[in-house]
């Protein structure tokens, strides 16, 4: 039997806030956010990097937190679906979900709008088809996605219009 | 009061801004104090006696609350219909992943380790795998023979047909299990108090159902049962009878413990141990006239209800109601059994026998089609039901609905006649071979026959000294939009602003039982009462000389106050009761078997690649008579999110089984769409209204799972002159098909099948 190796300790950045956390290496960073640092926010889908709903922002490319060891955020900078605004003005994206219907159930939300918000990072004005395939990598069961698409699209036009 | 109208306006979510912040609750999201996780043991086996249970070495077993059979207070069963499906195995398995042991313990890391430790010894008895299977009887696996329930639907003489036919069609046609996929996994957290009793948070569809069932399993009278739905992130029908069986076992573990307990599936155990839909068989024989008009028919419609009843009896009786589509019957008998076999058993999910029986039926429209030698356009014209005319179970349609209207305006928006010409004639020259599919159908709203008036469901609103209101109900929400619509409701009949109508959380401690929220009921049906309570808050105020007929937003305050100081609380009632002329017979299946129907064409294009085999849906056109559309985003979001299912219940989603066990219990290799899998899915609304519903609203959450899998595999008939009857369509069928097809060409020698 092996044993268990020794928690260590993590420094990383989250939503801007540092912070130093004792956790096992390979413990999954979407467990550190959740548990830990108590961002439920991020979500557990399939623990297996398939439906996206954990994702989040690491070093500005996003990221299936339930893949992340901890021990590979060490020095990181992790942003979340709580980081996406401060106080209680809505980012451009939650806004646009609301207005065009891309949240229903709400559990892949999050994790959709972080891959979003790195989608408008890579392409501040992407075509239909553009956010079709960036957002692949993130499954939803209510929508059929095509109102998440919009979201996305009026997001961009507002983003650069602001 | 001068309100601008708020139902038919696209009211934002009223928990919309905690979904998009990521601030709303689900069940994972939420710790107790000193809370224990629990974990499952399974049976291994599909069927046999436990012999042996051993706890096996190199575990603190003195560290884990174990719960057996022993420890549950009252009857070991799920209460739902028939009560037949254990809690906890007791003895005997009858499919795989049967709960047999419960495990908890403070630190979930050490969970898994601890069930696999647990070793069970079996002595395996034979087991039934396929409708086939179970059908031969050589193994009798539940009750006298195999079958949960039969029901026989009889209209006019088909005996008398056949000699008048100038043709008869025969057909068979299968459909797969399909996973509900819902992206939130199946949890629950329960605690247990001496004096106070149960009380269960979880993801759940319908908290009066959980409920019934713990006061059953505990003994417990229902004020010391408390059940509380939490934010639930999708269900689908997937969490309609199955969190009563999680929930039994929290509750179990937090009996036994005195701590509260969490039990929470991972992806794997929730796809391989919870309900999906019946798979199903349906046989045709269909006498037709030489102008292609039906003159009768047989329909043999069985579905595969897995080892135990639950609501495999409710699923077999909506698709023996919709199995002749919206189509007239002049002389039908429709055979309909539920059977059961060793594998979990099989449940609730959007459509709810209607997607199985209706794939037959508008298969078979194609069949015959081809068969007369008219287009699937003319075959659907000639026997459309009418106003006036009745349908199998003989009930009048009494709506002004005209079917042919719905299917021009499909074929119009589609450009169907010259798509459909322009690829008959490209096709010859490539192998991206391109076809167009219909399907015509119809969705019952609400509970069928005497269902909602069994239900007799109770809604309330209550009205808030500061003049807000409060719709009370069990009705949940899950995605759909029910807080939305329902406050939108109750806010236009008292003419308050969107804003002054809330909803209270669905917690059996404060609101009265409206029922299960299923079968495209809760607008419709539970919209209704809420219209109706909320007048009722407006007429006693009125009646109290509080209020004048009209009146502003705070001269509401102004009387709801005044009336709250003198009385207290102020919470008006509505209970349903069932529309005059509605008449179900429930031993000969006939009559009125629902309040109304949803009508719809959906028209399909795609590709199939001939170098692949795959096929892609490049066009996807969604036309529905629906009522009224209350909210239009949210009716919108509905529509399109079942047709994608439907799509992928046509082209993607299969359950690989091996002796009733699921193979590919991960997202990873159970495939459902993503958004590069999905065509532009266009949706278009005809609104007619509706006498029963609120503010004239039909149910639609249902209905876009029935259309698409018959429209696609319509299409693709279309696009390779081969037809398919069985769905899930993947590659490799339409591959081997060919292949089967091309040979049978090359060899003329050969027997052909």
């Amino acid at each position: 039997m092996s044993t268990r190796p020794a928690p260590c300790e993590v420094s990383l950045t989250v939503n801007g806030e540092e912070r130093a956390i004792r956790a096992y290496p390979m413990e999954r960073l979407l467990d550190v956010l959740r548990r830990q640092l108590g961002l439920t926010g991020s979500k557990e889908g399939c623990g297996e990097g398939e439906c996206g709903s954990c994702s989040v922002l690491m070093d500005g490319a996003v990221v299936n937190s339930c893949l992340v060891p901890v021990l590979q955020a060490q020095g990181a900078k992790i942003v979340t679906i709580e980081g996406l605004t401060s106080g209680s003005q809505l980012h451009a994206l939650q806004q646009a979900f609301l207005n065009c219907g891309g949240a229903q159930c709400g559990i892949c939300t999050p994790g959709i709008i972080m891959a979003a918000s790195h989608l408008l990072s890579k392409r501040p004005r992407p075509t239909l088809q553009e956010i079709r395939d960036g957002l692949s990598g993130n499954l939803c069961r209510c929508t059929g996605y095509a109102q998440i698409c919009e979201a996305v699209a009026e997001a961009a036009v507002q983003g650069n219009m602001g | 009061m001068n309100t601008e109208n708020i139902v038919g306006s696209s009211a934002p979510r009223k928990e919309g801004r905690d979904k998009v912040t990521g601030r709303a609750q689900y069940i994972d999201d939420m710790s107790l104090p000193g809370m224990l996780y629990g974990a499952t043991v399974r049976s291994s086996i599909p069927r046999g006696k436990i012999r042996k249970i051993t706890f096996g070495a190199a575990i603190a077993w003195d560290e884990f609350v174990i719960v057996s059979t022993k420890d549950i207070p009252g009857a070991n069963c799920i209460a739902l219909i028939l009560d037949d499906q254990p809690c906890l195995a007791d003895g005997v398995v009858n499919h795989p992943e049967e709960p047999i042991l419960l495990l908890a313990h403070p630190n979930r890391h050490t969970l898994p380790k601890a069930v696999n430790a647990v070793e069970i010894e079996y002595d395996p008895l034979p087991a039934l795998f396929s409708i086939e299977e179970s059908e031969r009887q050589a193994e009798i696996i539940w009750g006298k023979d195999n079958t949960f329930k039969r029901y026989l639907v009889e209209k006019g003489d088909v005996d008398g047909i056949w000699s008048t036919a100038d043709y008869i069609v025969e057909g068979e046609y299968t459909t797969g299990a399909q996973e509900q996929l819902y992206i939130e996994n199946n949890g629950v957290i329960a605690s247990f108090d001496a004096v106070k009793g149960l009380t269960l948070w979880g993801s759940l569809q319908c908290p009066y159902y959980v409920h019934k069932a713990l006061m059953k399993l505990f003994a417990l009278p229902e004020d010391r049962v408390r059940v509380v739905q939490m934010e639930t992130g999708g269900a689908f029908g997937g969490k309609e009878e199955y969190p009563s069986m999680i929930a039994g076992h929290a509750a179990l573990l937090a009996m036994k413990s005195g701590k509260p307990v969490k039990i929470v599936y991972d992806r794997m155990e929730d796809m391989t141990a919870t309900t999906k839909r019946h798979p199903s068989r349906t046989r045709h024989r269909t006498a037709v006239s030489r102008e292609g008009k039906i003159l009768g028919g047989e329909i043999d419609f069985v579905v595969d209800g897995g080892a135990y009843a639950t609501l495999s009896s409710v699923v077999l009786s909506r698709g023996t109601i919709h199995a002749g589509g919206p189509y007239y019957w002049p002389n039908v008998r429709i055979r309909a059994k539920a059977v059961a076999t060793n594998a979990p058993p099989h449940g609730a999910f959007r459509g709810f026998g209607a997607p199985q029986c209706l794939f037959a039926m508008e298969r078979h429209m194609d069949r015959i089609a081809a068969t007369v030698g008219i287009s699937p356009v003319e075959i659907r014209r000639r026997n459309f039901l009418k106003t006036g005319q009745t349908t199998t179970t003989e009930q009048v349609i009494r709506e002004p609905i005209d079917l042919n209207q719905l299917l021009d305006r499909a074929l119009a928006l589609t450009d169907y006649h010259a798509k459909r010409n322009r690829f008959a004639k490209d096709n010859d020259l490539t192998t991206r071979k391109k076809g167009i599919g219909i399907a015509a159908f119809l969705h019952g709203a609400g509970f069928t026959g005497s269902g909602e008036r069994y239900l007799a469901s109770v809604v309330g609103v209550e009205a808030c000294a500061d003049g807000r209101v409060r719709v009370l109900v069990s009705s949940t929400e899950f995605g759909q939009g029910t807080k939305t619509v329902l406050c939108q409701i109750a806010a236009e009949a008292l003419g308050l602003p969107y804003e002054d109508a809330e909803i209270a959380q669905a917690d059996t401690e404060e609101v009265p039982n409206s029922g299960p929220t299923v079968a495209s009921r809760t607008v419709m049906v539970i919209g209704k009462l809420v219209q109706s309570a909320a007048r009722g808050i407006q007429e006693t105020l009125v009646a109290a000389g509080f209020l004048q007929d009209t009146y502003s937003r705070d001269e509401f305050r102004q009387a709801c106050a005044k009336y709250i100081a003198e009385h207290g609380e102020f919470k008006s009632w509505a209970r349903y009761e069932a529309p005059p002329g509605i008449f179900w017979d429930d031993e000969k299946y006939r009559g009125e078997a629902y309040a109304a129907y949803a009508w719809a064409v959906y028209i399909a294009e795609v590709t199939v690649d001939l170098a692949t085999y795959s096929v892609s849906v490049d066009d996807f056109v969604a036309l529905q008579e629906v009522g009224r559309v209350l909210n239009p985003v949210l009716a919108r979001g509905q529509i399109i999110g079942g047709v994608a299912q439907g799509i992928g219940f046509a082209l993607y989603e299969k359950v690989v089984w091996r002796d009733g066990r699921m193979q590919n219990g991960q997202m990873t290799n159970y495939i459902m769409p993503t958004s590069a899998d999905l065509p532009a899915i266009r949706v278009h609304f005809e609104e007619l209204g509706n006498v029963h519903g609120a503010y004239g609203a039909k149910g639609i959450g249902e209905l876009p799972m029935d259309g698409p899998a018959p429209a696609i595999v319509n299409a693709v008939e279309d696009a390779l002159h081969m037809g398919f009857d069985s769905v899930p369509l993947l590659p490799e069928d339409i591959f081997n098909a060919m292949q089967a097809d091309s040979e049978s060409e090359f060899h003329p020698s050969q027997e052909v099948r």
